[in-house]
């Protein structure tokens, strides 16, 4: 692997295998794969197959039993570079009250910024900027516990990136939120990654939030089971269906309508379908 | 959500008081309680009761929110003041007196002392966490402590622990309710039956309440370790303390508060003696019109 390569790959695991108990089955078993910079992956699979796992692991907040992780070409399973990963891959939990130390908005955003040593003028700064990201800057000086759980989950995502990590991971974040709450937080990730050129890893149960992934991983007891563009992923609704996931609403919508007679190919987004059927509607008549 | 929690809940507000510094309110604190309780006179307590509506008034606060701190510890208070009214044995005759209960005329003042003297500390207290975010006063606190810092004591992680029991106060108050009503909607009843039977029906809030608090901070330690806490000396700190010149104005605003209550100790009694002089006089010359 040539030094070119090494510097554009985020996170790479190789062969890792985890287990939380000497006598437990691996929560993750011989998974190998690659994120570029400024990707947008989604890792989806259903509860227990070791999604959180895989991003604990890679912040070092659990240690691999076997193989190897490097975030950008550093080894997490290094103490001495714990610090510098943890600096360069920030987590967002799913319960966005249990991850906030202050019950201050710009305290709490201040808290990672702090730890790091960045200097005070700086800090100022770096909130700002953080919550002007996020589209909270209104509420810098407001109580956590007065806002809804997506403005929460959005100030919890303003706390990560204001230590300014080039990876953002998302574990479940918007499984707590409402729709409305799911699409702000979505519309943030979607610009921070397009915008600020962030890798971005996605945890998610929702299909719709894995389709606006540039690269989707499917996780299955632990193992690696399909990879690919979410289109490819999303096409083999029997084989995901063995993996205990569905299809995105619109996919299942096409399914159905295939079943009861309509000629219409496989579509996944709205407005695919929209077209479709309005094509089919037109020729008809 | 619970609303009268309003103890240990920050005020957002912009104010001279709200900007004043942490340190400057804590002391300021300990001072008025200091002369809450070396005050002995009428006037004092007046002066004290004036300095915190002052301050009240300066901080911008609605004076309900308040009085409203008052309401957890109201039947605490006023317990204590009818035990006193009972049983203060006072010199001279008794005003009423029945069965073991006597009341005398000290009695009653020191009754009327005691409570108002309770109810100001409460509610002063309640202001210093109204007017101060709860990181605020934890740095006060961390900064006053820090001299500590070189027996070895741990300042910094005191003062975290710390500010971060007060932000999980109303998550955990949510939390309650929550629970409780669960457990109401599964028949439980914590309203009727005897003292035992209540505190055996607290049981299944407590464990699930205690259990939910063990993941929250399993789940926050991780959160706090994925945002690069490690409590090592890099360690920056974005809000610094600053004197200024409002904490120059509450320094003498204190003085001027702490000499009249020890004046009003002093020459109180001598003040009260020549306002009834005076009263009389005036009733006097009315009576000759
Ligand atoms: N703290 C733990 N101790 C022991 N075993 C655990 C622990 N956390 C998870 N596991 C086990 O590891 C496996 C993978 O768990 P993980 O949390 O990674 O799943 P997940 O894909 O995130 O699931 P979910 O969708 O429910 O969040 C599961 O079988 C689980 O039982
Ligand atoms: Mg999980």
């Amino acid at each position: 692997m040539d030094m070119q390569e090494t510097e554009s790959v985020a996170v790479r695991f190789e062969n890792v295998k985890f287990k939380y108990d000497q006598n437990s089955r691996y929560a993750l078993n011989n998974v190998s794969f690659s994120v570029k910079e400024g990707e947008f992956v989604a890792l989806i699979g259903h509860n227990g197959s070791g999604k959180s796992t895989t991003a604990r692991l890679i912040n070092g907040l659990l240690e691999a039993t076997s193989g190897k992780i490097t975030v950008f070409g550093k080894d997490v399973s290094d103490k001495k570079n714990l610090f510098e990963v943890r600096k360069s891959a920030g987590i967002v939990f799913q319960n966005p009250d249990n991850q906030m130390v202050s019950s201050i908005v710009e305290d709490d955003v201040a808290f990672g910024p702090e730890n790091i040593g960045v200097p005070r003028e700086e800090i100022g700064e770096r909130i700002e900027w953080a919550l002007s990201v996020v589209g909270m800057t209104a509420y810098r000086n407001s109580s956590p516990a007065r806002l809804s759980g997506g403005q929460k989950q959005r100030i919890a995502i303003a706390g990560v990136l204001a230590i300014k990590p080039k990876i953002l991971i998302l574990d479940e974040s918007t499984a707590m939120l409402d729709p409305k709450g799911r699409k702000e937080i979505m519309d943030v990730v979607l610009r921070l990654n397009k915008e600020e050129k962030m890798t971005v890893i996605m945890i998610t149960h929702f299909m719709e939030e894995a389709l606006l992934a540039d690269r989707t991983v499917v996780l299955n007891r632990g193992k690696i089971v399909l990879e690919g563009e979410p289109q490819d992923i999303f096409k083999n609704s029997e084989l995901l269906e063995t993996y205990n996931l569905s299809l995105p609403g619109i996919g299942y919508i096409c399914k159905q309508l295939q079943k009861n007679g309509m000629a219409i190919r496989d579509c996944l987004y709205p407005e695919e379908l929209a077209e479709e059927i309005a094509s089919l509607l037109q020729e008809e008549s | 959500m619970r609303k009268d929690v309003a103890f240990g809940q920050y005020y957002p507000v912009d104010s001279f008081v709200h900007r004043t510094d942490p340190r400057t309110k804590l002391l300021f604190l300990i001072a008025y309680i200091v002369a809450l309780f070396c005050c002995k006179t009428g006037w004092g307590m007046a002066l004290c009761a004036l300095g915190l509506l002052t301050v009240i008034l300066l901080a911008k606060l609605p004076l309900k929110l308040v009085v409203r701190s008052v309401r957890g510890v109201v039947f605490l208070l006023v317990f204590t003041g009818i035990l006193n009214l009972f049983f203060y044995r006072g010199e001279g005759e008794a005003l009423i007196s029945w069965k073991f209960i006597h009341i005398y005329k000290e009695g009653i003042f020191y009754t009327i002392y005691l409570m108002s003297r309770l109810f100001l500390l409460v509610m002063s207290s309640a202001v210093l966490t109204l007017t101060t975010t709860p990181i605020a006063l934890t740095d006060g606190l961390e900064s006053l402590l820090t001299p500590l810092k070189y027996i070895r004591f741990p300042v910094h992680e005191l003062a975290l622990i710390m500010s971060i029991a007060l932000r999980f106060i109303p998550t955990l108050m949510d939390e309650t309710e929550r629970i409780i009503n669960a457990q109401k909607a599964r028949g439980a009843d914590f309203e009727s039956g005897n003292v035992f039977k209540r505190i055996k029906a607290i049981i299944p809030i407590l464990i699930p309440l205690l259990i939910s608090a063990f993941r929250r901070a399993e789940e926050l330690g991780d959160a706090m370790d994925a945002r690069c806490y490690s409590g090592s000396s890099i360690r920056t700190k974005y809000k610094k303390l600053r004197f200024t010149y409002r904490d120059v104005c509450a320094f003498f605003f204190m003085a001027i508060l702490m000499t009249g209550v020890f004046l009003f100790n002093s020459y109180g009694a001598a003040l009260s003696a020549l306002c009834v002089q005076g009263w009389n006089a005036l009733l006097g010359l009315f009576g000759a019109v």
